[in-house]
């Protein structure tokens, strides 16, 4: 059974205008999202800004309220737990936020950051606490003088390592890091990003790691789901993905990312798409890049194409495309990889 | 022989504040020819944004003063021009494009209004006019309905179409150098795409030498010709992009290449960061400033700046390590194992 089950989640803000505050449209930041995990796997979920990947973690963990759609994590339903179910669930699911300056409280020390959680959720004595506190500061390797500090004395990597650590305190199993890279600088990204992936080994986290920097997700991630204008428009196995993309989308986002190798980037072919993500409040009709895509025909502007099973790759990959690239025996016609 | 556009040697600037003097740039020394891009590389704090405000003389002063150095263009020293003749030389020699698309242009003020006064600035021409050129000038930086566009306010434009319109000020005086801060840094990665096509096409109409500030080596790979690495205010490794990437000399070079987590590499390899924190400017030791993360660091790093050491054609390091020592520690690196490479 699979660990997270997520099954056509919804979630529309209404657009209030005027004196009466009346709904005049919406928002759908997130239109049928869909998708399963397995324990200990890291599933990346890839978009350019506005895409509603934040807003799918957010309704995944409840933060905001879903619209519409159906959230299974171990066998419990998510949507309809009780406030004692949603408890627990708390303490299994948990989240790494980008920010590193807004998401500590700057007037709290950094060991009673680390120990809320464990204060809101009545965990042990104070002295329990003390201890895991400690223990938790050494797992992200920071030391117990660091839990007497406040934010403000520490560099972003370190905060986000504060972020890690209070995350981690109750001990969840599935936790969203949510572009917990995005805002450090190279040198630093990478001692992060091997964090994360040392506390997976020992702890058998399973992540959603969610981020907008397709070399940052190819590293990390076993499967990666790429989500366009609030829909998942191709998941596949993290290889197959980066080497056989099926989705036009894919395949442009893919060859946008400059390549930190001259030869490379001297000789690959680069797909440019025209314009901008339209806007979320105003979806176009029918396949939601149908504006920007290379491969668009009559057929693209009048339904969306759902997210069905290539066949070819086994049944991990799915796209939603009535075009979609075909590679001819499994040879990459893609972006460049030896 | 290339056309030398502008000659920048031992650039000095600090900073007096009530900390303390932060020492942003220390003796930083390029040159730039026509048609050249120069990409200066660095992590946030490295000094290349200061650096390049220097050039400008765009360093808010207070607190912040160019204490040494020389930028020399057309054969005049920048540093000792005065402010009017420094307005003549910014927009019409040199123009800049920050990385904030958002704050750089004033949302009170119609786009075409802001292009046409840097137009009606520097060029002799009547408001009309001006704003012609400036129809003109943002479809030549692909922006559609350029005539009507011209007419709205920045916040009706896109991110990228903000950066677009910011590329069409810059170019609108036809300046030799273009100086890029952080152009794509804001911008999500198929606008990002967009954008770098935009400048290249740019500095092959107007044969201008760019230089490009980023801390991205994916786009520096695409679009530099050489190579400036920057840490803690210093230059610490120059030379062809060739050169950096495939021969990379300081270990703080090795360091931001195997940091980087890669689209074209398929194995998962492990990345291997470097330790540690950036330097704190105000407490810079006189020596190395990457001497407390550097892990190979002898006793003369901390106390004694090294000198220029030249390893190539225009390819320059700041190292003590001696060369063939060099060449042996990097050869121990994961990245720059043969099979790798």
């Amino acid at each position: 059974m699979s660990l997270l089950e997520v099954r056509d989640i919804r979630k529309h803000f209404p657009i209030k205008t005027g004196v009466l505050r009346r709904t005049t449209g919406h928002v759908y930041a997130v239109d049928g999202v869909s998708f399963s995990m397995e324990k200990g796997e890291t599933l990346g979920l890839v978009g350019e800004s506005g895409c509603g990947k934040s807003t799918a973690a957010r309704v995944i963990l409840r933060l905001l309220e879903a619209t519409d759609g159906k959230i299974v994590f171990d066998g419990l339903d998510v949507l309809q737990a009780s406030r004692a179910e949603m408890q627990q669930l708390r303490r299994d699911m948990q989240i790494v936020f980008q920010d590193p300056y807004s998401s500590l409280n700057p007037r709290m020390r950094v060991r009673d950051i680390i120990a809320e959680p464990l204060r809101i959720h009545q965990i042990g004595t104070d002295k329990e606490r003390q201890d895991r506190v400690l223990a938790l500061l050494d797992t992200v390797g920071l030391n117990a003088e660091h839990g007497e500090r406040y934010p403000h004395e520490f560099s972003g990597g370190q905060r986000q390592r504060i972020g890690v650590a209070r995350a981690l305190a109750l001990n969840p199993r599935f936790i969203i890091c949510d572009e917990p890279v995005s805002a450090l600088d190279v040198s630093i990204r990478a001692q992060m990003i091997n964090l994360l992936e040392d506390l997976q080994d020992e702890l058998g986290l399973t992540y959603l790691f969610i981020a907008h920097d397709l070399s940052v997700v190819k590293h990390i991630s076993d499967r990666v789901a790429v989500m366009y204008l609030g829909k998942i428009v191709e998941i596949a196995g993290r290889d197959v993905l980066y080497d056989l993309p099926q989705h036009p989308y894919t395949e442009a986002l893919l060859s946008a990312v400059p390549i930190p190798d001259p030869e490379t980037e001297r000789t690959r072919r680069r797909i440019i798409l025209e314009g901008d993500v339209p806007s979320p409040a105003n979806p176009p009709r029918g396949c939601v890049f149908h504006p920007r895509c290379p491969r668009a025909q009559e057929r693209c502007t009048s339904a969306m194409p759902p997210l069905e099973s290539t066949g070819d790759a086994g049944a991990d990959h799915q796209v939603a495309c009535y075009f979609p690239t075909r590679h001819e025996g499994g040879a990459a016609a893609g972006p460049p990889s030896s | 022989m290339a056309e030398r556009l502008l000659e920048v040697a031992g650039l000095t600037t600090h900073f007096f504040t009530h900390a303390g003097v932060v020492k942003a740039v220390n003796g930083v020394s390029f040159t730039l020819d026509r048609r050249e891009t120069l990409g200066i590389v660095g992590e946030s704090g490295s000094g290349k944004t200061v650096a390049a405000l220097s050039v400008m003389r765009l360093v808010p002063d207070p607190p912040g003063k160019v204490v040494a150095g020389s930028v020399t263009l057309d054969g005049r020293d920048l540093l000792a021009l005065s402010d009017d003749e420094m307005r003549q030389v910014r927009g019409n020699d040199i123009a800049m494009i920050f990385q904030d698309p958002m704050t750089s242009l004033n949302p009170v003020y119609k786009v075409g209004d802001q292009i046409a006064e840097a137009v009606m600035l520097h060029q002799d021409k009547g408001k009309k006019e001006a704003w012609r050129m400036a129809a003109q000038l943002l479809a030549r930086v692909g922006i559609p309905d350029a005539d009507q566009r011209v007419d709205q306010y920045p916040h009706e434009f896109s991110g990228g179409m903000r950066q677009r319109a910011m590329i069409a000020m810059a170019i609108s005086c036809n300046p030799d150098i273009l100086i890029a801060d952080e152009p794509t840094t804001a911008l999500d990665v198929t606008i990002q795409a967009q954008i770098i096509e935009v400048v290249k096409e740019m500095q092959e109409q107007y044969e201008s030498g760019v230089i490009l500030i980023t801390h991205d080596l994916g786009v520096v790979a695409e679009m530099a010709d050489k190579i400036m690495v920057m840490y803690g205010g210093r230059t610490v490794e120059y030379g062809p992009v060739d050169a950096i990437f495939y021969d990379p000399q300081h270990p703080y070079t090795w360091g931001l290449l195997g940091s980087l987590p890669r689209l074209d590499i398929v194995e998962k390899t492990r990345l291997t960061p470097i330790r540690g924190n950036p330097p704190d400017l105000i407490a810079l030791a006189e020596g190395c400033p990457f001497s407390g993360r550097c892990g190979y660091e002898r006793p003369e790093c901390r106390d004694t700046w090294p000198e220029l050491e030249r390893v190539g054609p225009d390819h320059g390091v700041h190292c003590h390590i001696p060369a063939e020592e060099r060449a042996e520690l990097r050869s121990l690196l994961p990245r720059f194992t043969p099979e790798v490479a």
